[in-house]
């Protein structure tokens, strides 16, 4: 996995530093441009997901972690946020750190049983859990079961901004998912970050030079459940709605599709990713079942021809980080 | 009619008799994943699909072209399998020399794929399928009532498990595979074809979970979603049992299909997630399963 997974090893420091800055330019840019473009729902969608799949890469891509269960904390922070301002009449930012804290917490739940085990099955553990909690939703009251917890009012973020308005709902939703992307890149790029890439490439080789792995994993673990929380809160905010589909594993599938084919382990594939298969399953809806079809055939060539993902092969082919 | 713990006999058993049939399953897929795991490195995430395409192969068979149960226990898991042998041909073969996870997720890939096409041909509602005229009624034991069909895939299923356990560990052939699984290079310098034989290993984990889908089609309603909430609690169960060894599979399936059938006489509202609990626990108390090897 490791050789596959680092288009962007740090040959040239400076060059891949200036080669992110203008992709990062450009994507500001092209977020600003979109809301006059495209629906602003439809946009504040794949941002939601942009973030989650990029949360979902800290794990993946950085730490070589596979987990199949991510759902479980995009779906319980948005049920948590969902419940919290329909119900407790909450203001919207608070909704939203109650719903990442619910993550957090989570996290830490989950991270410390899953690391217990390496590799696949990591992966299977991880997807068991998220399926209790599926359950767990599908029982709960809170959850409202089947029908979810609908009409969720926006409200006014710190008592001023209008979030029923799409285009202020659309740059809050834009900042946070900013905010998250920098803080991931910042998490990726320190001392922290670069222990937790020496696991991915070798974690014996980490536990002989005295890294407490166990714990970087954990930590790891926990910010990107948290962030995942984050992205799920959001969600919560601009369908107005928490249903079960937000906990079904197929919404972790759908995540890790994104980041597989966005680039695991590139700063941006998983944004570029969560756009592409936003927007194909918005396309495709009208095709029915064919979209899990389509999914499942991308899922083979991916892994099959194009293990680098769109991104990572961008990167490669013009030799710089992305 | 008796009580025990104040639960009637007749609820206790039957519940029972319904774990121990959701066990024999959990044992089948259980003990496939298992052989593939052990030739080829991979968690076959298809699994579920191929238990579902085993059923519908047998609902196929009888609308089709008339082939009743007896015939489709034969004939599904023999065209499923050569169906997986395919797969591991076109796919499979060209990951051996990469991390585990891309044969997950390419399994993942093929899961969705196979479902998506059964949603599209048949809906998600589900077909019945009759149970064979041989094996309808049942028996009244006194305290319980015991549906013929049931204890025929359950005596069925211990049987296969067995059988496969003894061709595993017990003959030249599954001596083998097991020197295969811990050095292919040596035993390929000892001259036996090792690529065939991983080949024909998936060919029959595959064909063993399309024959628990036909074993499955009477009980459960035939429907595409089948095998996708069955293979999660299965990737449960084999954590919990861990994979190193095959009687290992078997008997944490069916251990873990009875106390599920237990927690829905005493605590209904957990049984759904019974499995799951236990195997947190297991993880606490014992992280490599409790028949597994550390790696």
């Amino acid at each position: 996995m490791a050789a596959v997974l680092d288009p962007s090893a740090d040959k040239s420091g400076r060059k891949s530093g200036r080669s992110l800055a203008v992709a990062f330019a450009v994507m500001v840019a092209l977020f600003a441009i979109a809301p006059f473009v495209a629906y602003p729902i439809f946009l504040m969608k794949a941002l939601c997901f942009a973030l989650f799949a990029c949360a979902f890469n800290l794990l993946i891509g950085y730490v070589g972690l596979a987990s199949f269960g991510h759902a479980l904390f995009f779906g319980w922070a948005s049920y948590v946020t969902a419940y919290a301002v329909k119900i407790w009449g909450l203001s919207p930012e608070l909704a939203i750190v109650a719903g990442a804290a619910t993550a957090a917490v989570l996290g830490l739940i989950v991270g410390s049983l899953a690391i217990r085990r390496q590799g696949i099955y990591f992966a299977m553990i991880t997807l068991a859990l998220s399926q209790m909690m599926y359950f767990f939703a599908l029982q709960a009251k809170f959850t409202g079961g089947e029908d979810g917890i609908q009409g969720v009012p926006r409200g006014r973020l710190c008592g001023v901004f209008d979030l029923s308005n799409e285009m202020t709902m659309y740059v809050f939703v834009v900042v946070v998912v900013l905010a998250g992307f920098l803080l991931i890149y910042r998490i990726i790029n320190s001392p922290f970050g670069e222990v937790l890439k020496a696991i991915r490439e070798n974690e014996q080789r980490a536990i002989s030079l005295g890294y407490a792995v166990d714990r970087y994993k954990l930590v790891a673990f926990v910010l990107s459940a948290t962030l995942s929380g984050l992205a799920g809160s959001l969600k919560a905010l601009v369908f107005q709605l928490a249903s079960l589909t937000d906990v079904h594993w197929t919404m972790s599938g759908d995540v890790l599709l994104m980041t597989l084919l966005g680039g695991l382990g590139t700063v941006f594939g998983p944004v570029v990713g969560a756009f592409l298969v936003v927007a194909m399953q918005n396309y495709l809806a009208p095709f029915g079942q064919w979209v899990l079809v389509i999914q499942g055939a991308i899922f083979v060539v991916c892994v099959l021809a194009f293990r680098r993902g769109i991104v990572g092969e961008i990167a490669r082919l013009l030799r710089v980080a992305l | 009619m008796f009580e025990i713990f104040g639960i009637p006999s007749q609820a206790l058993f039957g519940q029972l008799l319904l774990g121990l049939i959701n066990g024999s399953f959990y044992a089948l897929l259980s003990l496939g994943l298992a052989v593939i795991f052990g030739m080829l490195n991979i968690i076959n995430f298809a699994h579920g699909a191929q238990y579902m395409m085993g059923a519908f192969a047998a609902y196929l068979l009888l609308q089709h072209l008339g082939l009743n149960y007896w015939e489709a226990l034969v004939i599904a898991p023999i065209v499923i399998g050569a169906i997986g042998i395919v797969i591991e041909r076109l796919f499979l073969q060209h990951l051996r020399n990469l991390d585990p996870l891309y044969g997950l997720l390419l399994t993942f890939g093929l899961a969705l794929i196979i479902e998506g096409l059964f949603r599209n041909a048949y809906g998600s509602s589900g077909q019945p399928y009759q149970v064979p005229p041989a094996l309808q009624g049942g028996h009244n034991l006194g305290f319980m009532f015991l549906p013929n069909y049931r204890a025929w895939v359950i005596a069925l299923s211990v049987v296969i498990c067995f059988a496969t356990w003894f061709a595993i560990e017990r003959t030249r052939l599954g001596s083998y595979l097991r020197a295969a699984t811990e050095n292919p290079v040596l035993v390929r310098a000892f001259g036996i074809n090792v690529p065939r034989m991983v080949t024909l290993t998936y060919g029959f984990g595959v064909a063993l979970a399309a024959l628990a889908g036909v074993m499955a089609a009477p009980i459960y309603n035939v429907s595409p979603q089948m095998g996708s909430d069955l293979i999660i609690v299965v990737f449960a169960v084999v954590v919990i049992g861990g994979m190193g060894s095959i009687m290992g599979a078997i008997l944490t399936g069916f251990a873990l299909g009875i106390v599920e059938g237990l927690t829905k006489v005493f605590y209904p509202e957990a049984s759904n997630t019974v499995i799951f609990v236990i195997m947190a626990i297991v993880l606490l108390i014992r992280p490599a399963g409790l028949f597994g090897r550390r790696a």
